[in-house]
């Protein structure tokens, strides 16, 4: 049954994700992809690995759903309204894609992978959640204020029309906005 | 996806496949009575014959089985039919890890992040029938409904957060065996009033109803018609349900009680947070999602960040 199911999933992910580049409009697009990621956390939901497995599926919806407005606001003109073609520099694509689907297809099956050592904790949610929040906090420590000075920086760049703009110099004016916020500022 | 048992189908097992059979219609069954228990409510606001109001849902159904479903020039008919026809899914499947009595029918370890998954599958299902109707009002409701989802789903999120917290586990059943002496509505009543109105907008309903808002010609629902229409009516109804449902073992002890069975309890707790949601919804203003981001973000994220910091303090404290 759990075979079944994940040779299913595994059909569904490639043949969904074949699809981002077959259909023709921004938003079939992206919602193969998420389709595809749907399937991918399915396959590792088989694997008993139910934290990751749910966790994929939730980020990866959510994405999409963002990915899909930005995509389309994005786009200029208003191409992503019509169809389109979801492909570009076709024959570098076939060939990189081509290359890297025969090395990582060869390394699945040449490799010698050793047998499992021991066994799988009872509860995989928490022996991830001790292992990162353990002996990996020093690499999340790391990478946490980095991804959010990312964030931040980000924000900055891109806003048009920050808090010194609509609220003054000394931040004490009356903020001219298009819509009022929602607690009267 | 439960590690295979070894020694055959138990009573267990069965009990769960059958109530995942039925589990739909008695969603359903709820979902006409919130219907129509709104409607009611609904007449009585217009003081309008409240007796005819509670079958209007009855007469608005079989009025939609007879349209004819109408399309738009260059809708797109794929997306547009899974974002109508998901969210009545998306309701069973939240639906599914409520445990009711000895019957979990999902047990999975991950309760907790399993309905949260479904609820983000929302955003995709809400913008696809904006999107697929190719028409203006229905994309803008289907915009409206992501700014809406930006404000609520994060201080969703942890208002989640706070019971697996308290309970130390994302398992359902381990969450109500952790309200056994007091329920976490009334030990993490932030989490819940915070998860009770993410419900509400999760279901475009109440006071986040703009999304399908009048003032933008019904919004997402503009251009449905017949079968389609329905079923996203339907929809709505099955997602309010299922909030509600899943509620129970979060925040309301599951099926603890005295004199009844636990799972006549989960139900009569499902029908009395249903009644809540239809009152309060009734007697507050319409909130509009540009409005709303600020105060997600400003007001109400903060506090279910206090929240969770007291429950974790304690729940370490009880720990040690």
């Amino acid at each position: 049954m759990a075979t079944i199911v994940f040779w299913v999933a595994a059909v569904v992910a490639v043949l969904a994700a074949a699809a981002v580049f077959r259909v023709d409009s921004m938003a079939r697009a992206t919602y193969a992809l998420a389709v595809s990621f749907i399937a991918v956390g399915v396959a590792v939901l088989v694997l008993h690995l139910d934290f990751i497995g749910v966790i994929t599926i939730l980020m990866m919806v959510m994405e999409m759903a963002v990915m899909a407005v930005f995509m389309v606001s994005y786009m200029g003109m208003n191409p992503a309204l019509m169809p389109m073609d979801m492909t570009h520099s076709k024959r570098p694509a076939a060939v990189i894609a081509a290359a890297v689907f025969v090395g990582l297809a060869a390394a699945a099956l040449l490799i010698p992978w050793p047998a499992r050592a021991g066994t799988a904790a009872a509860d995989t949610t928490r022996a991830l959640g001790e292992a990162i929040m353990g002996s990996k906090m020093l690499v999340m420590l790391t990478i946490s204020p980095i991804l959010f000075a990312t964030i931040i920086a980000a924000l900055v760049l891109a806003n048009p029309r920050g808090r010194y703009d609509r609220l003054g110099d000394d931040l004490r004016d009356a903020p001219a906005d298009p819509e009022q916020g929602g607690i009267g500022r | 996806m439960k590690p295979a048992r070894r020694h055959g189908i138990s009573m267990v097992d069965v009990g769960n496949a059958l109530w995942a059979l039925i589990l739909p219609g008695v969603v359903l069954v709820l979902a006409i009575l919130a219907a129509s228990g709104n409607a009611a409510l609904a007449a009585r606001d217009r003081g309008t014959s409240v007796r005819v109001g509670v079958f209007s849902p009855f007469r608005e159904t079989g009025r939609l089985l007879r349209q004819q479903r109408r399309s738009v020039l260059g809708a797109d008919s794929l997306l547009w039919r899974i974002g109508g026809s998901g969210l009545v899914i998306a309701a069973f499947l939240a639906a599914l890890a409520v445990p009711v009595g000895a019957i979990v029918p999902l047990d999975i370890p991950v309760g907790v992040v399993w309905f949260n998954a479904v609820d983000v599958s929302l955003w995709a299902l809400w913008w696809l029938l904006g999107w697929g109707s190719n028409s203006v009002h229905p994309l803008i409701g289907g915009y409206r409904f992501l700014a809406q989802a930006l404000a609520y789903e994060i201080p969703l999120m942890f208002a989640l957060t706070a019971p697996a917290i308290g309970a130390q586990s994302l398992r359902l059943t381990d969450v109500v065996t952790a309200q056994q002496p007091i329920w976490f509505a009334l030990t993490i009543p932030v989490a819940f009033i915070v998860y009770c109105a993410s419900v509400t907008a999760f279901s475009a309903w109440g006071p986040f109803a703009l999304p399908a808002g009048t003032d933008i010609a019904g919004g997402v629902l503009g251009e449905l018609s017949g079968v389609d229409r329905l079923l996203v009516l339907a929809g709505r109804w099955c997602l309010l349900v299922a909030g509600a449902a899943f509620a129970v073992p979060m925040f309301l002890g599951g099926g603890a009680g005295p004199l009844l069975p636990p799972a006549l309890w989960v139900l009569v707790k499902t029908c009395a947070l249903l009644a809540v949601f239809l009152l309060l919804g009734h007697a507050m203003p319409a909130i509009r999602p540009q409005r709303l981001a600020e105060l997600g973000w400003v007001v109400v994220l903060p506090l279910v960040l206090l929240q969770l910091l007291v429950t974790s303090v304690l729940a370490v404290m009880g720990k040690g």
